[in-house]
């Protein structure tokens, strides 16, 4: 019994060895969203530009983007010219400015020109809340059910593009 | 040329590892008297090798001889002197240069102290030793060289040192934690030399016991320099965050606690043999688990380095091969080094064997956590993450009840103690101990745990003294002849032991008792927090070496006195294009005052966090002490006698 005893560290280390060994070469930074495989949460917000109430209905039917951005955003700023990129090749971005200010975000969108279909103000942070976002930039790819099929936190860049495209069928 | 020098010379210490691990091992198998004398030239050349190969890199980096892929990577010609050569360990390659090169100044120690040990040990101590280096010496060489060159295109300039590295913190927190990390290496090849030789008796754990002392003071120390690093650096006054490397570190110390405390019952009693044997393993296969995490990119954390996969299944194998050797060996030999000698129950033994087990715990606790979102992802259920809650609420009970115990453990005897000699010191410590931490708990209107943990820093106090006024008070000598009698070994067991006090201190008033604020300030603006006033004075704009810097100006009153005055900056690293927030801190014993700027929110105003700390500082305080326990106890006169003497 003692003999056998004595293997037990011995097993118990080549199985935590095990563990690592399916661990390799994963992207550790991945993180599914739990909104992925469900519809957009309900919200009513205030549109950038006229000062209209949006709400799920005035959403597209064709797949699209949800991109959360806000002009203290740093890595918005990079983001920016790839998302009026995607925008000219005809991709449909809505853009949720997040936690920010309207003088300064309508300025910004005349400044570095404005990729968004629609852009609502999420002035309190309370639709960023319900989409479980981390920070901004982050993006949403939305399917034509209104489903959301992928999340990526991060700014987008011909790195990540190819496979967030993927979703966007 | 010198890096060339430099790769050449690491194939060639590769070359005499491999001897040192082989040569020593064959000459114990074959009672051959030369081959066991080569083990300590076959170490000092491998040693010098690693020297000379360091020594090519750094000279790489004080040049800037951006011909080197590695050189080009992590440094700059714009760089202060000092983090050109400190940029060495920035990155993984040099890091693992620099692991190597303490690894070999820890080999070269016992090579030079190997007349201490008996003839047919010491060799089989370098030996194993020597596969150890073989292990990271071919690591190093076959997936991490420091030294590739990018010819012909030279680049004119480097891409600079991450500026979080860029800092006198950074210059020292690695070589100290690596000093420790290492050092455990010793004790493992103790180890796995009593396995091999079957020969474990009293001798043995007293050979290990310094070594073990003096890396885990090392060890320590750097875990010390670490906390107080993130805590200045990262800009939000945190301590510890429980991440992933952090746990790494904190593991293999957890262990080699434990270890120090179970080889002082195998040297005194000849008890827990096999136990200790596994211990020694277990702390030094935590440093290599460390060391597999930061490397292979299988958990995020700020500490990791650049994740390769070929890496980590590199490093996989070498834990394979190092510890599950180790463990093999264990299973096959240990029922050969069972103990004989009976435990004691009420004796000092038994006090010994709770910490051990609470240690053991602490760091399986500590283990499950780290590990726990790995373990979960692999059995297909999906991310989760463990935050500090898990192992503030698990770890903090247990580490009570360890502490509680620890100032009793010194009072009792070797293998009986007579119940009287426990009872009442520790009746009237907990009376006065509790009864003081009420006071102080009612008078300052602290909440939380800090009753009872208070109650602990002075039940450990009040112990301690009472357990050492007990010692030299016995007897007629006198005091101070009596104290000056006690041995170092005791003197750092209390240093140590009052070390945790000091931290539990730290931790507990800097939890109830500290001021948190995030405001927006403008220059001319004022706060008042925790009875201090803060006036933001004004801001500029500096340019150093290597950024340029908004700097702000704090005027600290009390009272409507002076107390300090603070420049916190943000500054913008031009080269990496990133900003690094510089908090300023007036420290003090009692009490820090933290300005940390936040972002800029308009033209004149910032977000600004202040906190005020208190006795944050004791903290890493309890951290020195128990290095110097640790440093006094590896320096006690019992354990420089010769072998045979």
């Amino acid at each position: 019994m003692r003999k056998i005893l004595l293997f037990l560290p011995l097993v118990m280390f080549l199985a935590l060895g095990g563990v690592f060994y399916s661990q390799l070469g994963k992207d550790v930074n991945y993180m599914p969203s739990a909104l992925v495989g469900k519809s957009v949460p309900d919200f009513t917000l205030v549109s950038l530009f006229d000062d209209e109430l949006v709400t799920n209905a005035d959403l597209p039917s064709t797949p699209y983007l949800i991109n959360f951005w806000g002009t203290w955003c740093p890595a918005c700023h990079i983001e920016h010219p790839f998302l009026n990129r995607l925008a000219q090749s005809g991709i449909t971005i809505i853009g949720i400015d997040h936690k920010d200010q309207q003088a300064l975000a309508l300025q910004w969108l005349e400044e570095k020109g404005n990729p968004y279909q629609q852009v609502l103000m999420d002035e309190i942070g309370h639709f960023g809340l319900d989409m479980g976002i981390t920070g901004a930039p982050e993006t949403f790819v939305v399917d034509s059910n209104g489903v959301v099929a992928y999340r990526h936190q991060g700014e987008i860049n011909e790195q990540n593009w190819p496979t967030m495209k993927e979703y966007l069928q | 040329m010198f890096p060339e020098v430099g790769q050449f010379s690491l194939i060639l210490s590769l070359f005499f590892a491999l001897l040192l691990s082989i040569l020593p091992l064959l000459g114990y198998w074959k009672g051959n008297r030369l081959l066991l004398s080569m083990a300590q030239p076959l170490t000092l050349i491998m040693s010098l090798l690693v020297l000379v190969s360091f020594v090519a890199l750094s000279s790489a980096f004080l040049t800037d001889d951006f011909s080197v892929l590695y050189v080009a990577q992590n440094s700059n010609s714009q760089l202060p002197i000092w983090y050109k050569f400190s940029a060495l360990w920035g990155s993984h390659e040099g890091s693992l240069l620099l692991w190597v090169l303490i690894l070999c100044g820890w080999c070269t120690a016992v090579a030079l102290k190997i007349r201490t040990l008996p003839l047919e040990i010491g060799p089989v101590v370098l030996a194993v030793l020597g596969t150890v280096c073989v292990g990271f010496l071919s690591f190093l060489l076959f997936t991490s060289s420091p030294f590739v060159r990018i010819l012909p295109d030279v680049p004119a300039d480097g891409g600079d040192l991450n500026p979080l590295l860029q800092d006198f913190g950074l210059i020292v927190h690695p070589p100290l934690l690596y000093m420790g990390y290492v050092g455990f290496a010793v004790a493992f090849a103790f180890a796995v030399t009593a396995l091999i030789t079957g020969n474990l008796n009293a001798a043995w754990a007293r050979w290990a016991r310094p070594w073990t002392a003096a890396s885990w003071a090392f060890l320590t120390l750097g875990i010390t320099l670490g906390s107080w690093w993130a805590y200045y650096e990262l800009g939000w006054g945190g301590w510890w965050f429980w991440d992933p490397v952090e746990n790494a570190s904190f593991m293999p110390w957890l262990a080699g606690t434990a270890l120090l405390h179970s080889l002082a019952v195998t040297e005194k009693r000849g008890v827990f043999k096999s136990w200790t044997v596994l211990l020694a393993i277990f702390t030094f296969s935590l440093s290599l688990l460390g060391a597999f995490l930061v490397r292979s990119g299988v958990l995020t954390s700020v500490h990791s380095f650049a994740a390769d996969p070929t890496r980590g299944v590199f490093i996989l194998g070498l834990l394979i091969v190092l510890v599950g050797g180790s463990l093999l060996l264990y299973a096959i030999r240990a029922a050969q080094v069972r103990s004989t000698v009976s435990l004691g129950l009420t004796g000092r033994e038994a006090w010994l064997l709770m910490n051990n087990i609470l240690l053991t715990v602490l760091t399986l606790t500590v283990l499950l956590g780290t590990l726990y979102p790995l373990l979960f992802d692999t059995l297909g259920l999906g991310k989760i993450s463990v935050g500090a809650p898990y192992f503030n609420s698990v770890f903090t009970p247990i580490a009570l009840l360890l502490i509680v115990l620890m100032a009793v453990g010194p009072l009792s005897k070797w293998h009986q103690t007579p119940t009287r000699l426990l009872l009442k010191p520790c009746g009237l410590a907990a009376m006065f101990s509790f009864g003081l931490s009420a006071v102080v708990v009612y008078c300052y209107e602290f909440g939380g745990l800090a009753f009872i943990s208070l109650a602990v820093v002075f039940w450990v106090v009040v112990l301690s003294f009472s357990d050492w006024f007990s010692k030299v008070s016995a007897g007629t000598k006198g005091i101070i002849p009596r104290a000056r009698q006690l041995p170092r070994n005791y003197y750092g067991m209390l240093l140590a032991h009052l070390g945790i006090a000091a931290t539990l201190v730290g931790i507990v008033l800097v939890s109830v008792n500290s001021e948190e604020s995030m405001l927006r300030l403008s220059p001319g603006d004022t706060a008042h927090i925790a009875g201090y006033e803060f006036q933001f004075d004004q801001m500029t704009r500096v340019t150093g070496p290597n950024y340029v810097s908004s700097k702000g100006q704090f005027t600290a009153y009390q009272n409507g006195r002076v107390v300090a005055t603070l420049f916190p900056e943000k500054r913008f690293f031009t080269t990496r294009q990133q900003v690094m927030t510089e908090a300023a801190l007036d420290a003090g014993l009692t009490r820090d005052l933290y300005v940390s700027l936040g972002e800029q929110i308009d033209e004149s105003a910032w977000g600004v966090r202040i906190y005020v700390k208190s006795f944050v500082r004791w903290i890493w305080l309890g951290g020195l002490l128990m290095m110097a326990g640790g440093l006094l106890a590896a320096l006690d006169k019992r354990y420089r006698k010769r072998a045979g003497a």
